[in-house]
């Protein structure tokens, strides 16, 4: 059910421009309203949630230790897995947000006649890793059609992601990860029993949305050519304040643009937010000096304890049989 | 009963989920799998809410009236405190990376003791409660409403998690479903929803001191019966002190290890290592509990149980604190007694008297681990050893999950065993180190009447004992934690037979040679040595 409605929404989001761009005063819409909107959205619930994760205090020092602990001096600590400083810390960070260390550790348990085994189970980290930095790299990209000139780094990035040659335009090897990242993810979860049931609608749309956004991209590139000249003065338009619809926009380029702000709007209420949390994740960005500095909650409250005296007075006599020494006799 | 179960019936699981989601079956509670309620005078006694008596079985579970109220704000308040909390129900997705990496998953392959579905428990009522989608969309937005029938099943799998934190390590956010069971339980207790194997031993280890109970005199006997064995199996007399005054170190271990096999065994091995290196030390009859029940219960029983290791320390005027084997223990001390009641500014850094090494990594706390301590004498050659005397053994090494996954005491015991046992053979990498899985009854659930989850919750580790117990002729799980030698027994005995569980330091005791002892035929255990030939590495 939750595939079907999420894919649902995902063909109406695209069937709204697609109709809606022939009407002439309705191409604003699309192009100019819907894109500011989302972008604002995007910003303020992104900075909104991040500021209300970051309301909550991190009361205790909680990092998930994944191997040696600073400890005697030759005793070679696991600097990155269990860092005990802020370079550590740092490290551990890069590595988890860059090459994903913790999927990387994945595992895969199988009974096989009563016997435990675990192999590993790399296709998610990499299927994972291929699709977010493809994904990244062309948002970054995207650029080229924003600013003018262009810098020559996004010159760069262009040039080597397009590296390959094939076809005329040439075909982005970012196009390609991107389209097989995220069919991959679906279709581990559309198949994988167990992935399958745990997941949400709000799992498969964003998914689709995405897969959308990558289709209606490549179209526009390869197969409907709408005016590129065009479509860079409205985007330029966009990010210098000056929007306006030139003529000559095909109706492709409105529906990957209606997508991309939906895509946006969406993301700060949803578990795409992973992006930020993963920053302020606890059991990650903390060093394990917990024994070395003291942590301080801030809310810390006194408690009511069962003092020694107290202790002592009901078990004095006891304690005095058994030749415990006491405070007072 | 479980033990009726053959390995056979229990091995009967099936990894693949069944057809009807989890939101849309409704909990079905099983005797040997859940373990009995709270007494209320145990809940009363501590000062907890909502005592009252009840059974899982029941329909009615005689909750207050506003209960739905008092979970709402129970859970608004957790959110404002944790930062954890507030970012783990928010940015999971469902990848699944955490789904079999859960050793009650593994043994059971119950789909809601995958991790993230157990999170997902909450986190749908955090969704329905607490999020405007979820408030407009309900279920599509994967929100679930807070039912008698939805509280009853977040209770039967928040006691089915030992707060390992196996899945953390995986997650690729870090997100910690340990982290989300222990304040769904805190939740939980606001209804007085408690078990009583946690509740029991708090209110012991509050009114009395320590989880079982024993009072003054009691803990001091014990520990005097297990010196009287020393003396006939050794030879060599001790004579620890109590409360005393002006020593240089206070020493405080789970009481688990006071009372009951094969845990005596280790405490008699502090008794001896102590002894032979002449440590200037005082056991407390007050502050005779470093393990914390509290802690399976809220963060402040958690606090208040753990402020008497430092009013003690304070009190009996000592410089530092060494702490026995015990995983859960030492979660607390580690991640929390400094920031519960530090700062410890009464105590001074810890230096070994023996070696002269500054333990830098307790320069806050005060407090180290007696692994930390014996490595450290290891390595400077002050403990007289004789290997062979554990040459008949055959050890592998179970790390606990807390000491690997919330500390990372990992290098020291292996140190350890290997300078006091020549034969010792790692169990697979994956089941070891960071990776390790629990013995299955962690976290307050080494209860009796949960056999079944316990030996299924027990399975991956039993397992990769089997594995090396079929490869090397292992015969003894060593370890450092008062819980695993409580409950490994069991497991092995059921999953693997002819398998014992040793602490680090029962092992260590066992190689000491003492001043003027006697010829050493006994071990701890009273059982003769087997004499190997030659005593050679095999
Ligand atoms: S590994 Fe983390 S993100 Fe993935 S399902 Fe488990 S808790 Fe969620
Ligand atoms: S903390 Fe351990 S027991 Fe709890 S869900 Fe995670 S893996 Fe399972």
């Amino acid at each position: 059910m939750g595939v079907m409605l999420s894919l649902i929404a995902v063909l109406v989001i695209v069937l709204v421009p697609l109709a809606g761009s022939q009407v002439s005063g309705l191409q604003y819409v699309f192009g100019v309203f819907f894109p500011y909107a989302g972008f604002a959205v995007l910003l303020a619930g992104f900075v909104f949630k991040v500021l209300n994760w970051a309301k909550s205090p991190v009361p205790f020092r909680i990092p998930t230790t994944a191997g040696q602990e600073f400890s005697l001096p030759w005793i070679k600590q696991a600097k990155l897995d269990n860092p005990s400083t802020t370079t550590g810390v740092i490290g551990r960070m890069a590595f988890e947000i860059l090459a994903f260390r913790s999927l990387f550790r994945n595992t895969k348990a199988e009974l096989r006649s009563g016997n435990l085994i675990y192999g590993p189970a790399k296709w998610l980290w990499l299927g994972a890793l291929a699709f977010h930095w493809a994904f990244f790299i062309i948002a970054v990209r995207h650029l080229r059609l924003f600013v003018q000139p262009i810098p020559g780094w996004v010159e760069f990035l262009d040039k080597i992601d397009s590296i390959m040659q094939i076809g005329t335009p040439p075909v982005y090897i970012t196009d390609v990860l991107l389209i097989g990242g995220v069919t991959f993810l679906l279709l581990r979860r559309l198949l994988i029993p167990r992935v399958r049931y745990i997941s949400l609608p709000a799992d498969y749309f964003p998914l689709f949305l995405i897969l959308a956004i990558g289709t209606t991209g490549i179209l526009m590139r390869f197969f409907i050519r709408t005016d590129i000249v065009a479509v860079k003065s409205l985007l330029v338009g966009l990010a210098t304040f000056h929007p306006f619809i030139p003529k000559n926009v095909g109706a492709i380029f409105f529906i990957h643009a209606t997508l991309v702000s939906v895509l946006m709007a969406y993301f700060p209420f949803s578990k795409l937010m992973h992006l930020g949390g993963i920053f302020l994740s606890p059991t990650r960005n903390l060093a394990n000096n917990n024994r070395m500095v003291r942590h301080v909650n801030p809310w810390s409250y006194p408690v009511k304890v069962h003092t020694y005296d107290e202790y002592e007075d009901e078990f004095r006599d006891l304690m005095k049989g058994a030749g415990i020494p006491v405070e007072r006799e | 009963m479980a033990k009726d179960l053959t390995q056979k019936e229990m091995l009967r699981i099936d990894y693949n989920p069944p057809k009807s989601g989890w939101m849309d079956t409704p909990v079905k509670i099983k005797p040997g799998i859940y373990c009995h309620p709270a007494k209320p005078e145990k809940i009363t006694d501590v000062g907890m809410p909502n005592a009252h008596t009840w059974n899982p079985l029941d329909e009615d579970w005689n909750l207050p009236a506003n209960w739905q109220q008092i979970f709402f704000e129970g859970m608004r308040e957790r959110l404002d405190k944790h930062r954890s909390f507030k970012i783990f129900m928010d940015i999971c997705v469902r990848c699944g990376a955490c789904a079999d990496k859960c050793h009650f998953f593994l043994g059971s392959g119950d789909p809601k003791n995958m991790p993230v579905v157990r999170a997902e428990l909450l986190r749908s009522i955090y969704r329905k409660e607490f999020t405007t989608a979820g408030k407009i969309l309900g279920s599509l937005a994967g929100g679930r409403e807070l039912t008698p029938a939805v509280l009853k099943e977040l209770w039967y799998y928040f006691f089915q998690c030992t707060e390992c934190r196996r899945c953390s390590l995986f997650c690729p956010y870090g997100i910690d479903t340990a982290e989300i069971t222990i304040i769904g339980r805190e939740i939980l207790n606001l209804l007085g929803l408690n078990i009583n194997w946690i509740q029991e031993p708090v209110s012991n280890c509050y009114h009395i001191g320590n989880h079982l109970g024993l009072k003054p005199h009691t803990f001091k006997e014990n520990i005097e019966f297990l010196r009287d064995d020393i003396e006939s199996y050794v030879g060599v007399r001790i004579e620890p002190t109590f409360n005393r005054k002006g020593a240089e170190v206070l020493f405080v271990t789970p009481s688990g290890d006071v009372f009951a096999e094969p845990g005596i065994y280790t405490l008699m091995g502090y008794l001896m290592l102590f002894e032979h290196i002449g440590l200037d030390y005082t056991w407390s009859t007050y502050a005779s509990e470093s393990g914390n029940f509290g802690f399976f219960t809220s963060f402040e029983m958690a606090k208040r149980l753990n402020a008497k290791i430092y009013a003690e320390a304070k009190r009996l005027g000592v410089k530092f604190i060494i702490g026995g084997e015990c995983g859960h223990m030492w979660r607390v001390i580690h991640q929390y007694m400094d920031t519960f009641n530090g700062p410890a500014d009464f105590l001074e850094v810890p230096v070994s008297p023996m070696t002269g090494t500054t333990f830098e990594n307790a320069r806050s706390s005060k407090m180290i681990h007696i692994t930390e301590f014996t490595a450290d004498l290891i390595k400077h050659g002050k403990l007289k050893i004789d290997p062979s005397r554990n040459n008949h053994m055959k050890v592998t090494f179970h790390d606990s999950c807390n000491t690997s996954r919330a500390m990372g005491i990992l290098e020291e015991p292996r140190y350890v065993i290997n300078n006091v046992c020549k034969h010792f053979y790692e169990m697979p990498d994956t089941t070891i180190r960071e990776q390790t899985f629990c013995c299955g009854s962690g976290s307050g659930l080494n209860a009796s009447e949960n056999m079944e989850i316990r030996l299924r919750g027990g399975l991956p580790r039993a397992n990769a004992v089997k594995y090396v117990h079929e490869k090397h002729g292992v015969d003894t799980v060593a370890c450092i934690c008062a819980i695993d030698r409580a409950v490994l027994p069991a497991s092995m005995e059921y999953w693997v037979p002819g398998v014992k569980v040793a602490g680090v330091s029962e092992l260590v005791a066992n190689a000491l040679i003492m001043e003027g002892e006697g010829e050493r035929t006994l071990n701890l255990r009273g059982e003769e040595i087997p004499v190997t030939e030659g005593g050679d590495n095999v």
